[in-house]
């Protein structure tokens, strides 16, 4: 028994003290090697009487259970130090810059179009379109602009050349020919926004030659003047976010719609700055008007039994002052950094569930 | 439209103040442009009279002025080298402030002398920019009143802007009695009786119009004047006409102006000794022309109307007269004319020649139908009070014009479109308010609109009326009702898609451009447009003269302009219409980006790269994508448009449909665009890609059912020509075994040593995906013969050894 308790001592010590992996398996052919002690000793085993191998046979086991334990744990302890030492000698500067994944950006344009169309989505509004060159018919005529009338040369129209019957096309002054070509193909109600380019032959620092518009039309047979106003003072509130922005509704004249209002919202320049809402001063940022009878007679719909009202507001004009833009000019001229300054990250969308407001 | 204060009160009686009344014309419609209130900072000013101006004891160039302020004498010393005895001028006193130099004056002593006040120069009081002496007044000016009464700047000039229906507010009158229906005070009457003819007028009408023409003039009236003494108008007249910017010049000449903005009466004078017999109004003669009151010559066309005499014309009807005829200041006899012409004709004509006036925009929105009546007797009182003489009968002309109309209103329409309750009674007062005439009640109300509102022809222009004086305020606002408890989506799949493309190629790290629908029309032809058709025919420049065919153009425009600001990497983007017609058909929905320069900034983690043709595929490629597209099934053919790189570029294909085209672009365009980096675009049909299938049966997608067993990889080298298309060799390949092989992908494309002239090597791996069994060794070594053989048989591939 001594022998087992001084193989066992010695070879534990030598366990301990295997400095790497290569000790560790030198002291293991030693002790449970082919040739090593604690196989010696099971040799031995045969020479015993019964009684005195049994209990020997247990001892030995015993030991060798206990240094193949000791083996065990201590590889595990020279594997992680090993692993460690790897690790660190593996090091990288993590401080280097990553590599590059350039971010695009969504032009002020069509993030208002899109925040807008999510306000009226609300509403119950879709979303219409039609051609930017327009027939003098849907631009102007069945809008109810008299032919040489004032109100049309206020228009500034781009013209195309005459065709064979000497009719001219037009690049749509406004958006407001396709309340005529939706009313002329679906039975109210209706209510519809569209968003879309439009042109007028003028060109300063706050007028271009291209634009956009949205448009919004409303036709069953109960909308009133009324509902003209809350639609259009929810969706100020909305837009602009500010919950009690002060909208105005004052008379004005559009061919097309009878009566008809231009609207106003608060703000204030105090301090040279403009801000929205508050303040005892007014901008002017959108018209409207309940859409005149003639227009309906004109699609095909009965003025008796429907009515409704249709606006058209500037979309520039609404960016500008919602996000603080100062010039017109530099949305159509693609400067990259005014594009990287201005616009919105793609996946900012507006959303009701995420806010409108970029 | 321009009028002052006092001037709207000669037809308003009205105790509200200037805000009021301010604020009352925009809520009316007729919209506040800007108050002027000149006389506002001047009042404390006054007239004096310099009783001595001496030399200045001590100081050459000043000079010690005792001046009679109106009652006292005050003692000022003065540098102006105008000041001198017995002058008279503008005194400031001690305390004033003085607009011109921005501060308060003060009781001082200038170099030993005592000074009291100020004598002013007309800079000093901002009325002009003249500094260089004190304002020097006529003799007879009243010493002690003060300046701005004299001046007649104490009066704020009040501008409007006036909608294009609203004709009646062209003159001071119409305002006064729309503000007067909003209850802002009461409209005074108009003294417009007739004055009595002392002589029939030796000048009458000739209307020479064809018989189916008669309708361009349909009254006009006329008188003679005899003995006018022509000269200064009154100085209260003056002082209204240069209040609103215009300039007197004579009172026959001013008188027709003041009636013209006071009542929105356009009237014309001719010098009756000028006139050679009757006057004649008829349409013009080919080739005919005259020298207009703005010193310009104007051919006619006989389209126009023109009035003359036997010797010609001389005055575009409704728009201008003419220098033959026209009345000076030697002016005694005088003929005045009193027209309504055809609006339409007067829009046209002034339009042809471009002529702008204040008659012409009256005419041209329709005048008071009965003017030609009141009117002449207006200015006959006017003339006769101001030049003296006498007055002729009038001769009246013109087949009239048949004006009155009466208008069906219900009540009940009031509410049901404005949404506002106004009773019958109050409805009926603000009708009558603005002249209009009521019968009838309830739901058969007739009513007849007063001469001067042709505007107003229809149910909802008199609801318009009742409400826009009612007030647009006192509607409640009423938001609209929610059709679906949850919103739809106001989206189509298609617009939807429109879209999604922005959001994708911004997610690329392009950024959104939005460029004009029009360009240069050089530029246009190079890719493809420039059709007559549509080109414009008012361009604003030569530089926007054509609908863009492609936006290309427009952005490599845009780089050009980034490259010159040094901006070295560009990628943008623009999804936005192109148009190859004038139809709605002709206009497409194109996703088109370029990027010039490097893939990125350089980086310690690899070698700057030039973006390049696989860039821009990339680009229309990640795009179909998310529009759902089926890639899968895109084609390549060798065949974009002539503004590409003809070996570095294609179009991608789904079937015979082209949707995109791809790859560098053609250095002859870059060249002429003056850029210098290489660029490569894509053009994308948004509208030909096809709509994923609409799901019959709900939302649920198929059933996933992987494969359990292993999917093998094996990689193969092929030895071909040159020419030979990578995309037939995948195609090939993945075509051995379509149940078998899930996937294919080109690794290496090597040129050069140990691959024989004019041949290259093409590297694929392919997945084999067996999906009833594990793959034997066999099962293996077969496939990879089919695929050997396929793309031996499809691309004269064999294996590399």
């Amino acid at each position: 028994m001594d022998a087992i308790d001084k193989i066992r001592e010695r070879t534990l010590a030598a366990i301990v003290a295997a400095a790497d992996p290569g000790q560790l398996d030198a002291v293991r052919v030693a002790a449970i090697g082919k040739k090593g002690d604690v196989t010696g000793l099971m040799k031995t085993l045969g020479s015993l009487e019964p009684d005195a191998r049994r209990a020997f046979g247990q001892a030995v086991n015993q030991l060798k259970d206990d240094v193949q334990s000791a083996l065990d744990a201590r590889r595990a302890v020279l594997d992680s130090a090993a692993l460690d030492a790897r690790l660190m000698a593996e090091r990288i500067d993590v401080t280097k810059p990553a590599r590059f994944q350039g971010q695009g950006r969504i032009h002020p344009i069509s993030r208002t179009i899109d925040e807008l169309t999510a306000i009226f989505t609300e509403m119950g509004f879709t979303v219409a379109e039609g051609p930017d060159i327009e027939t003098d018919f849907y631009n102007f005529k069945a809008l109810n602009f008299p032919d040489d009338h004032p109100a049309r040369q206020e228009h500034d129209t781009f013209y195309l050349p005459p065709d064979a019957e000497g009719s001219s096309k037009v690049l749509r002054t406004h958006t407001s020919p396709v309340q005529i070509r939706t009313m002329e193909k679906v039975t109210p109600p209706i209510r519809i926004i569209v968003p879309g380019r439009t042109f007028r032959s003028d060109h300063d620092a706050t007028h271009s030659p291209m634009f956009h518009q949205v448009e919004g039309l409303v036709i069953d047979k109960k909308t009133h003047m009324g509902h003209l106003k809350g639609c259009l003072i929810d969706f100020c509130r909305a837009f602009f976010d500010v919950d009690d922005l002060p909208v105005r509704f004052r008379p004005s004249y559009f061919p097309f719609t009878e009566p008809s209002a231009e609207v106003d919202i608060g703000c204030s320049r105090d301090g040279g700055g403009l801000k929205i809402g508050g303040g005892d001063d007014w901008l002017e940022i959108l018209g409207s008007g309940m859409v005149h009878p003639r227009v309906l007679e004109y699609c095909g719909v009965d003025p008796n039994e429907y009515q409704g009202f249709a606006f058209g507001m500037g979309i520039e004009r609404i960016t500008m002052l919602k996000y603080g833009i100062p010039d017109l000019r530099p949305f159509y001229d693609s400067d990259l950094r005014w594009l990287r300054h201005y616009g919105f990250l793609p996946l900012q969308v507006p959303t009701i569930a995420e806010g409108l407001n970029g | 439209m321009k009028f002052t204060l006092k001037w709207l009160k000669e037809h308003l009686d009205t105790d509200a103040s200037l805000q009021e009344i301010t604020d009352a014309l925009t809520m009316l419609g007729l919209e506040l442009e800007s108050v002027e209130d000149r006389g506002a900072a001047l009042t404390a000013f006054t007239i004096a009279h310099v009783i001595e101006a001496k030399q200045h004891p001590n100081a050459d160039r000043l000079r010690v002025c005792m001046v009679d302020v109106g009652g006292e004498t005050v003692q000022v010393v003065c540098g102006a080298p105008n000041a001198r005895t017995g002058m008279k001028g503008v005194f400031a006193p001690a305390g004033a402030f003085i607009p011109g130099t921005g501060i308060e004056l003060k009781p001082g002593n200038i170099r030993g002398e005592a000074s009291n006040g100020m004598l002013c120069s007309e800079r000093e009081l901002m009325i002009s920019e003249d500094h260089d002496g004190i304002i020097d007044l006529p003799e007879d000016a009243p010493v002690g009143a003060r300046y701005v009464d004299y001046a007649g700047i104490d009066d704020p000039v009040i501008d409007i802007a006036i909608t294009p229906n609203r004709a009646d507010c062209l003159g001071v009158r119409g305002v006064a009695r729309d503000l007067a229906a909003a209850g802002l005070g009461t409209l005074k009457p108009l003294d417009s009786s007739p004055v009595d003819g002392q002589f029939d007028s030796p000048i009458n009408w000739q209307i020479e119009f064809a018989d189916d023409q008669q309708h361009l003039c349909p009254l006009v009236a006329g008188r003679y004047f005899r003995g006018v003494t022509n000269g200064p108008s009154p100085k209260w007249m003056q002082d209204r006409l240069i209040a609103v910017g215009l300039r007197p010049i004579s009172a026959l000449v001013d008188i027709t102006n003041y009636v013209m903005l006071d009542v929105g009466r356009p009237l014309h004078a001719y010098d009756a000794d000028k006139v050679d017999g009757d006057i004649i109004i008829r349409n013009a003669k080919p080739g005919e022309k005259y020298l207009a009151l703005n010193g310009r010559e104007y051919n006619f066309d006989p389209e126009m109307i023109v009035i003359g005499d036997q010797h010609g014309p001389d005055d575009l009807a409704g728009i201008m007269g003419g220098e033959r005829t026209g009345c000076s200041d030697d002016t005694t006899n005088m003929f005045l004319e009193v027209a309504i012409f055809d609006e339409t004709n007067v829009a046209a004509t002034g339009r042809k020649l471009n002529v702008l006036s204040d008659a012409r925009y009256r005419f041209e929105r329709g005048l008071d139908q009965i003017s030609p009546y009141w009117g002449t007797e207006l200015a006959t009182k006017l003339v006769l009070e101001i030049c003296g003489g006498t007055a002729s009968t009038v001769v009246m002309a013109g087949p009239g014009r048949e004006w009155q109309r009466q208008i069906g209103l219900r009540h009940s329409r009031i509410k049901a479109l404005c949404g506002v309750d106004i009773s019958e009674a109050d409805a009926k007062r603000i009708l009558g308010a603005l002249a209009f005439e009521v019968s009838g009640d309830g739901e058969t109300m007739q009513v007849t609109p007063p001469p001067w509102r042709g505007d107003i022809d229809g149910e909802a222009d008199l609801v318009e009326e009742i409400v826009r004086i009612n007030g647009f305020d006192k509607i409640a606002a009423v938001s609209l009702s929610r059709p679906h408890v949850i919103s739809r989506p106001a989206l189509s799949p298609a617009q939807q898609r429109v879209r999604k493309a922005r959001r994708t190629l911004a997610g690329r790290g392009m950024v959104e451009a939005v460029t004009f629908s029009f360009m240069p029309g050089a530029l246009a032809k190079r890719f493809g447009g420039g059709s007559p058709a549509l080109h414009l025919v008012n361009p604003i420049s030569s530089d926007l003269d054509v609908m863009r065919p492609s936006i290309l153009p427009n952005l490599l425009s845009a780089a050009a302009q980034n490259l010159n600001q040094s901006v070295t990497e560009i990628a943008l983007f623009e999804v936005g219409p192109q148009y190859a017609d004038d139809t709605p058909k002709g206009q497409a929905i194109m996703a088109t980006g370029l990027r010039i320069g490097d893939t990125g900034p350089r980086h310690w983690s690899h070698d700057a790269r030039a973006v390049d043709a696989y860039d821009a595929k990339a680009d229309a490629i990640a795009l179909l994508d998310e529009l759902g597209a089926p890639t899968a099934n895109l084609q390549v053919s060798i065949d974009a448009p002539d503004w590409y790189h003809p070996g570095r570029s294609g179009s991608l294909r789904l079937g015979p449909n082209v949707i995109a085209w791809f790859g560098e672009i053609h250095p002859a365009v870059l060249q002429q665009l003056d850029i210098k980096s290489p660029a490569v675009g894509f053009e994308l049909f948004i509208e030909r890609v096809p709509m994923p299938k609409s799901k019959r049966s709900g939302h649920a997608k198929a059933m996933l059912s992987p494969s359990p067993f292993q999917p093998v990889t094996r990689d193969f080298a092929f030895i071909v020509d040159h020419d030979v298309a990578a995309e037939n060799l995948l195609r090939s390949a993945k075509g051995a075994d379509k149940d078998l092989i899930s996937g294919v992908g080109l690794f290496d494309d090597y040129q050069g040593k140990g691959v024989g002239d004019g041949k290259k090597s093409l590297a694929i791996w392919v997945t084999l995906q067996p999906k009833t069994a594990t793959l034997t060794e066999d099962e293996i070594n077969s496939a990879a013969d089919r695929i050997v053989a396929a793309v031996a048989k499809s691309c004269g591939g064999e294996l590399r050894g």
